[in-house]
């Protein structure tokens, strides 16, 4: 879930308001405010869409934990996620270098397939 | 009645949602010259299942043979309950737009012959280009503005009711047409970007007398970990189970294996470690990467740690069932009305098995596509038939206005008009609505507890589905008792009522198929065989009462493929 937004980092662009599809946040007069935390569905998409890597988002979907913004920032956490799919000023967009299309040439011998479980199917199955 | 408290708008499509079917249906509506409004419940970029991780699509050259074995196998694995033609004009269409979607800049990688691979698209990405070009193509974006509720005439469908929920208002749209592309339900299990899918466009289409199909196939889970999100079971291809104390868990891992494992609260571990080489664990993280998120966060090394895994329910978003559409532009059988992507039934191309992965993401470009040109086409035959229209708010399940007023009473004026109660057929009236104390997150839980359980849901049997339902249809009027207290209650009672009566379709269409048919997206322990005299779909309808009947349409259709399938093979 959303833990954080970072007072000293965050710019009030409102970005994370606007993108945040069940609506966690609520605009202020200064910084969002996490709003609705309980409503958070740990998609992560705030961090890939804030501009100035403020908010975290805690991997834990069940329950809210304490977080420590200095650490976070010091072990590059903040942000990673924009950094991760190429989003932002010169860097490559993860889209252009994805490997998906080939997984299937790296497969090990012997793959788990059960019935009714999600997986990402080719056309033909696996 | 009017006053600055909503906004009014004309449009000739509205589109509700703004995941992959809607912004298709949107952007093809507006090529048409149509005026548009696209109205979402979060954000056009970011809202539904696809956007936070990425998807793979059904998508092949046009190469007959290829087709051909694609939807042969397809036919086969859904229980023969598809139809080989919306098979190929998925495959053709879904071409064309990925064609398209690369020309709009979308960088997919090249194999070493230079092909683009255009199987796979990155979420986040794909949706905020789709946001770009829907807006480019001349679309009104409505952004945190769920839909409520039709608007509806004796013409049938013309418009919709909802709130700006970021700034305290309602909406009101008056269109020729309405595309629904709201996506499936998965009762908000927390799978990734799965929560803003509640079945809310089930169940507007339903008060206006829209009928549902295939909802029985909708047993349905992903593997996530324990206490994440991230559903991207794909990649588990590379993973060893163990047991608790680290014990490898040998034996049938075919079937029903994890779901036999975690079934009344047990575990179940994985390590990737059959990625184990450096090169193998950068190409899976550059494929999957929201996969490693939370692990990476959690301080979980996937390729030499143990991590808990759960199974987390996603009803019909990789399920197959929806509103049952009966034209090739994806009207359903109310005027007026079209759906689109996991709101309407993809049983038509998927048949009897889930379309998660490839299939649906396929669909929802498609049917986007169909949905949005049908609904304008009609709107200008609409525009001038019509005339002046009187429309009515169709809207009767989880809105109580009257309380939503007072509870917003900190605002100088009501953010929501009050309504006039209804009264047909015995619903929503003054006098059966019951106090307003039903805590909606209670309400929620006790629907969940029917739907998400493993027990219940996944090893389902005639005896337990039966108990379940009984459960649910005594738990439907509390969605008219629901507490609300701020505009964010307005959306979320709203979706309650949505979930109570899509459990409820999903069960009674259960127990309506006594056989297990296809690749187990329905099944009944008393019944694990599938039944020749059971090859139909199943239709239900109705709020108060349920009625279920039978489609056999397309028994022809799929009796002359085999044989003419037959034929072939006996000439090779």
């Amino acid at each position: 879930m959303i833990e954080l937004v970072s007072d000293s980092r965050c710019i009030g662009c409102n970005m994370c308001v606007k993108v945040c599809p069940t609506n966690v946040f609520d605009k202020t007069e200064y910084v969002p405010v996490i709003a609705r935390q309980e409503d958070c569905q740990t998609c992560f998409i705030c961090e890939a869409y804030c501009p100035v890597d403020a908010l975290y988002v805690s991997p834990y979907a069940d329950e809210a934990i304490e977080v420590d913004e200095l650490l976070l920032a010091n072990e590059d956490v903040l942000g990673s996620w924009r950094k991760t799919i190429g989003w932002g000023p010169g860097r490559v967009k993860i889209a252009s270098i994805d490997q998906t299309p080939f997984i299937n040439r790296i497969l090990p011998e012997k793959v788990l397939k059960a019935r009714g479980i999600s997986d990402v199917d080719s056309p033909f199955g696996r | 009645m009017s006053n600055e408290n909503i906004k009014y708008y004309t449009a000739d499509v509205l589109v509700i949602g703004g995941g992959p079917a809607g912004a298709w249906a949107a952007w093809s509506a507006a090529q048409t010259g149509a005026k548009v409004i696209l109205v979402d419940k979060g954000y056009l970029g970011s809202s539904g299942a696809t956007a936070p991780g990425g998807t793979n699509l059904l998508y092949l050259p046009p190469d007959q043979v290829l087709r051909d074995t694609a939807v042969d196998l397809r036919m086969n694995s859904g229980g023969f309950l598809s139809e080989p033609d919306w098979i190929y004009r998925v495959l053709d269409q879904v071409y064309i737009n990925l064609d398209r979607i690369e020309q709009w800049g979308y960088p997919f990688v090249r194999d070493e012959k230079g092909d683009a691979q255009r199987n796979h698209l990155h979420g986040p990405e794909y949706m905020a280009l789709m946001r770009k070009q829907v807006k480019k193509a001349g679309v009104t974006v409505l952004d945190h503005a769920p839909a409520l509720e039709l608007l509806v005439d004796e013409h049938g469908v013309g418009g919709a009711r909802g709130v700006l929920r970021q700034q305290n208002k309602e909406w009101e749209i008056k269109a020729g047409a309405v595309v629904i592309a709201t996506g499936g339900c998965a009762f908000l299990s927390k799978g990734l970007g799965c929560n803003v899918l509640t079945g809310d466009g089930y169940l507007m289409g339903a008060e206006v007398g829209a009928e549902l199909s295939g909802m029985e196939f909708s047993r349905q889970y992903a593997p996530s970990a324990a206490y994440s999100s991230p559903t991207r079971g794909r990649l588990l291809g590379w993973a060893t189970y163990y047991d608790e104390d680290g014990n490898e868990l040998g034996g049938d891992r075919g079937g029903d294996f994890l779901a036999k494992r975690l079934l009344n609260g047990g575990s179940v571990y994985a390590m990737m470690n059959k990625a184990d080489t450096p090169e193998k664990q950068a190409i899976l993280r550059s494929a999957h990467s929201i996969f490693f998120l939370p692990y990476d966060r959690a301080g979980i090394n996937v390729f030499t740690d143990m991590f808990p895994l759960t199974l987390r329910y996603e009803g019909t978003v990789r399920g197959t069932g929806g509103l049952r559409i009966v034209t090739d532009d994806c009207g359903t059988t109310v005027p007026g009305l079209y759906a689109a992507g996991d709101a309407a039934t993809r049983e038509r191309i998927t048949g009897a098995a889930s379309g998660g992965g490839a299939f649906n993401a396929s669909w929802a470009i498609c049917s986007g596509t169909w949905s949005g040109e049908g609904a304008a086409n009609y709107a200008k035959k609409a525009a001038s038939t019509f005339g002046g229209r009187t429309l009515q708010r169709a809207g009767k399940y989880g809105l109580k206005a009257e309380s939503t007023t007072q509870a917003v009473q900190n605002e100088a004026e009501p953010i929501i008009s009050k309504r006039e109660p209804t009264d047909s057929k015995g619903t929503a009236t003054a006098s059966n609505v019951a106090e307003s104390d039903v805590v909606i997150k209670e309400l929620v839980k006790a629907i969940q507890n029917e739907i998400l359980p493993l027990e219940k849901n996944y090893f389902r049997s005639e005896t337990g589905v039966q108990e379940s339902l009984d459960i649910l249809h005594e738990l439907w009027p509390k969605v008219q008792q629901q507490k609300v207290e701020s505009i964010h209650d307005v959306v979320h009672a709203r979706e309650a009522a949505a979930m109570a009566a899509t459990a409820r379709w999903i069960y009674t269409a259960a127990l309506a198929r006594k056989e297990t048919r296809g690749k187990g997206l329905h099944t009944f322990a008393e019944y694990p065989e599938q039944d020749p005299n059971q090859h139909h779909r199943i239709i239900v309808s109705g709020l108060e009462k349920i009625q279920v009947s039978y489609d056999t349409s397309f028994i022809d259709k799929v009796e002359k493929y085999q044989e003419l399938h037959k034929k072939e093979v006996q000439t090779k």
